[in-house]
């Protein structure tokens, strides 16, 4: 087998010289938020390390979080695909088709047993045997159980695979499942959002290479350093909220000055995303930036949390500095819950959503 | 047993070896293909699978009409603000609503922003390694790389060092052991044509369009907030307009403003100076891939038309991508399209895994759509349900439906489009168009109704999108001088404002890969029945009920396989429609009562 040559390596050969390399390191210590010392570490770890296998399986999904990771702006999708992580499997971008595809993937497993990132987007529908998502003329499921199993670990992208998303909002016809519920034993990140932001999924595999290890995660298994703050708290229109300067209807004053955005049905109160630090697309902006509220695209049923734009009406206290692992549960009314006691919530939840659904769903029936 | 017969103009043969690629890489979502080759390696028979189902418009039912932009969506995150653009159209029309000329600009540069980022990424990453050799790149020779760049283009990226820098990043990657996504690819096909330094200069252009496209969607980034998936707004857009408020504060100001512009420049000269150079030189050296996969191009295209220049004004007046349909390969004349006429559009399911039609109907046009998931493949495929191996094609095979248009099996895609604006001597495609076949050495139109001359409409669309998003930006600016800055009409926001009686709408509009309508029902404030027909409905369906073979299938009849176990040629001409399978499955229907009371413990 041919010398596997390290990240660091790669880099070089691709003309990335020593200043620029730890320029790099810098900045992506800097990205992660993590202390002095730790673009040394990163430079360490690139160096010493060949390249991370990464297999990375569509099930239902509309494709948005292989689209994000393609616009990450640092470090470049470019960059990553080429020189950081070794990409075999990735149906989306990847040369090979039909059976040379499918031995790609198997090939790998078998050759990176127990070392590669098996990246899940989309989830998996478990109605009509599973045949709501054909591969090589099998149900989805059986590809991502073969990925799964050999997986040093595995990185659900999105809130498709991480909650559900819009496919699984009531009443979910094709029973798409997330991740955790088909696989709960297996280490694994979720990187919510619909899509995840671009730079969160790199940093997140920036991380796993340099330190070997899975970031430290919520209790619902999202890494703290991204998902650890309310998008509300970290809002640079919080102030307004604050003061209590409300735009109270579309392209009003109040819109045209940047007021908060709350009275529109703005989520960021009980959305935990790095949305107003990291914002969008290498920084440019966030959906609070461009004029709209939070739909809270990362959280788990967000679908089914009634209008986009109902006014919430539990939220935490003004001023309080909460995170996920504290008054957030709470604060979302009927979400999410801890792992402890995510069985009993999730009938409750159940029984109280099928309640408020129920109705709609016999009249509309009754009128056909 | 074999079985024999013809239609649209093909003798269909499903004698021979059956080839299967299942899964089509590099395109949305999930797609199956099978085809049947004669002893010559021709292509006798060509059956297209979707084999993906979500269901997103039965779960729109009973939902705020003001939210199903954010749904439908995510139909699709490649063809991202589409399908949201087609749905406040809907939601706007059945309510009555009219939108502020600004939001229509707007809404404009974001659809046509996403038209240019959609092409770009399909010329070079989904379709790019069909025609370029990526292990021959590495043995080009950077000198007479750099000589061919600069004949046919000013780009500045064209040194012999640059791509001296370029191959050795590429000997590098070929020489680690780790191929990543060039694993297994079919390096050294006998179809690759290029020369290495063509190659080569082609690889680097992949990675220069890898690193742009990302900020080509700064656009949707600064209107909508983020992409994949900005955000909408029924009435007009969520983003205020503020140039001389206090502070020059939120939402678009100068600086963004500034930076618009910026983006929309660089769209320009990355069109002119890199994606119609790198066309021509591949129409250059594939001239017989302009004769290959024509399909049907050559017998009936389809438009909705799109890009209103007036705001709220959805005729033919006002759309700058023009709308029409031609049918039984008459390109002299253009028939006129409706949307709601109930006799023009409509899905059949014969060939598709639901349940039949009540009442011994055979096609339904949206607004009345019945959908009922059955997954039943029939008794005559190979392998098992779950374990196929071949389908039936006689049977039930995917899960597309079929849309007609009175009847035909339509192709949608940006060659219909421009072969109609062409058709309807529109002046700016008649340039465009005429410009192109001139300068590929003064080649017929015809020898766009191919694989290769739907990729080259695509770089066409790409070129006009930009100047177009210039055309827009500068009325925005001309507004904002004249003191025009309203961006939304709120006179409806409030659904109390609504009748609770039932009402009807459509939006529509021309998604990247064709058209692209949307269908709403509304009553008691809700929404009652919810259906799209979206664009790869049309190109990848199944057979028609009297068995007309769609877009996909028509277009890989007779094409010769040099190698049949690499199906290159067959990658080639999918990929040239850009497949999108999420966007392409439907569920919906007044009487999807059993649909219904299908659920899964979600907390499973």
């Amino acid at each position: 087998m041919a010398h596997l040559e390290t990240t660091a390596e790669v880099l070089r050969n691709r003309g990335v010289s020593r200043r620029d390399f730890m320029k790099f390191c810098a900045l992506t210590a800097v990205a992660m938020g993590l202390g002095p010392g730790a673009d040394l570490a990163i430079a360490q770890a690139l160096s010493t390390k060949p390249r991370l296998p990464v297999l990375w399986i569509n099930g239902l999904s509309c494709s948005c979080c292989t689209e994000s990771f393609l616009r990450t702006a640092h470090p470049l999708a470019a960059d990553i695909i080429l020189s950081m992580i070794a990409l075999d499997y990735q149906d989306t971008i990847m040369a090979a088709a039909g059976h040379q595809a499918n031995e790609t993937y198997e090939q790998a497993i078998e050759k990176y047993k127990g070392q590669y990132i098996l990246a899940l987007e989309g989830n998996v529908p478990m109605n009509e045997q599973g045949m709501y998502c054909i591969d090589g003329g099998k149900p989805f499921y059986e590809k991502l159980k073969m990925g799964v199993e050999h997986a040093k670990a595995v990185v659900a992208w999105g809130t498709c695979a991480s909650w559900g998303c819009v496919q699984a909002a009531s009443p979910n016809p094709t029973a798409a499942t997330p991740l955790h519920k088909l696989f709960p034993n297996k280490p694994q990140i979720k990187v919510p959002g619909c899509p995840a932001i671009p730079e969160v999924m790199s940093a997140i595999l920036t991380y796993i290479i340099t330190y070997d290890r899975l970031p430290s995660l919520d209790s619902q298994g999202r890494p703290e350093m991204f998902y650890g703050v309310r998008v509300h708290d970290q809002c640079y229109r919080r102030a307004h909220f604050d003061a209590g300067q409300f735009v109270e209807s579309w392209d009003d004053e109040g819109a045209r000055s940047g007021l908060c955005l709350y009275k529109m049905g703005c989520k960021g109160p009980t959305t935990y995303n790095a949305c107003p630090s990291t914002r969008w697309n290498n920084g440019v902006s966030f959906p609070i930036q461009s004029g709209h509220g939070c739909i809270g695209c990362s959280e788990q049923n967000f679908w089914d949390q009634q209008s986009f734009y109902d006014r919430i009406t539990t939220i935490p206290h003004m001023g309080t500095n909460s995170t996920a692992e504290t008054v957030g549960v709470a604060a979302v009314a009927g979400v999410a819950a801890g792992v402890a006691i995510h069985g009993a919530a999730s009938m409750v939840r159940h029984a109280c959503c099928d309640k408020k659904k129920a109705p709609e769903v016999n009249e509309d029936t009754s009128k056909s | 047993m074999s079985y024999e017969y013809k239609t649209q103009g093909y003798n269909v043969v499903d004698a021979g070896r059956r080839l299967v690629v299942d899964p089509v890489t590099r395109i949305e979502g999930h797609l199956r293909c099978e085809v049947n080759i004669n002893d010559d390696n021709v292509i006798t028979n060509a059956v297209s699978c979707g084999t993906i189902f979500r269901g997103i418009e039965i779960i729109l039912k009973g939902r705020d009409p003001r939210d199903a932009w954010a749904f439908t969506e995510r139909i699709c995150g490649v063809c991202t603000g589409t399908h949201a653009l087609s749905s406040v159209q809907a939601v706007e029309n059945a309510l009555g609503i009219d939108i502020p000329d600004n939001a229509n600009i707007i809404r404009n540069l974001m659809q046509l922003c996403l038209m240019y980022h959609d092409h770009l990424v399909h010329l070079y990453h989904l379709t790019g390694l069909d025609w370029v050799d990526v292990v021959s790149a590495s043995t080009a020779d950077p000198k007479a790389t750099s000589e061919l760049a600069q004949k046919l283009s000013p780009w500045p990226n064209s040194s012999p060092g640059y791509f001296q820098s370029v191959k050795d990043k590429l000997l590098k990657l070929i020489n680690s052991g780790q191929l990543g996504i060039f694993t297994n690819g079919y390096w050294g096909h006998p179809a690759y044509k290029l020369p290495p330094e063509a190659n080569l200069m082609v690889v680097a252009h992949y990675i220069e369009a890898l690193d742009f496209q990302k900020d080509v969607v700064h656009i949707h980034t600064i209107f909508g907030g983020k992409n994949p998936h900005p955000n909408w707004l029924v009435g007009g857009v969520p983003c205020s307009l503020n140039i001389d408020g206090v502070g020059a504060a939120d939402v678009i100001n100068q600086e963004r403003l500034d930076f618009i512009l910026q983006v929309i420049e660089r769209c320009r000269t990355f069109a002119q100076q890199v994606v119609i150079p790198d066309t021509l030189a591949l129409a250059s050296f594939y001239g017989d891939w302009l004769n290959i996969g024509g399909g049907l191009s050559k017998l009936s295209v389809l438009a909705y038309g799109g890009i209103p220049d007036i705001a709220n004004d959805y005729t033919d007046k006002s759309l700058l991508l023009p709308p029409g349909a031609i049918i039984n390969g008459n390109f002299n004349e253009v028939l006129p399209v409706s949307l709601t006429d109930p006799e023009e559009i409509q899905e059949t399911v014969n060939h598709s895994w639901y349940k039949s039609y009540p009442a011994g109907k055979i096609g339904l046009h949206p607004w009345e759509g019945i959908t009922e998931p059955h997954y039943n493949p029939g008794p005559n495929i190979k392998g098992t349900p779950t374990a196929l191996k071949q389908v039936d094609e006689r049977d039930r095979y995917s899960w597309l439906k079929t849309p007609l248009w009175r009847g035909h099996q339509m192709e949608v895609g940006p060659l219909a489009r421009m072969l109609i604006g062409y058709a309807r001597k529109n002046s700016e495609i008649t340039d465009l168009v005429d410009d192109f076949l001139g300068r590929a050495g003064g080649v017929p139109v015809t020898v766009l109704q191919s694989t290769l001359g739907r990729i080259a409409a695509r770089s066409l669309e790409l070129a006009w999108s930009a100047e177009k998003m210039r055309y827009f930006y500068d009325r925005l600016i001309t507004n904002l001088k004249n003191g025009v800055r309203a961006t939304a009409n709120t006179t409806k926001w409030k659904p109390e404002t609504w009748p609770t009686t039932e009402l009807r709408g459509v939006g529509f509009t021309e998604a990247p890969r064709g058209a692209l309508g949307h269908w709403i029902k509304i009553k008691d404030r809700k929404i009652e029945n919810y259906q799209c027909v979206v664009p790869t409905t049309w190109n990848g369906a199944p057979r028609s009920p009297d068995g007309q073979l769609s877009a996909y299938e028509a277009s890989l009849m007779n094409t010769h396989m040099d190698i049949p176990e690499q199906p290159l040629e067959i990658l080639r001409t999918l990929h040239s429609f850009d497949p999108c399978l999420a966007c392409s499955t439907h569920i919906i229907g007044p009487d999807g009562k059993d649909l219904l009371t299908v659920r899964m413990d979600r907390g499973m």
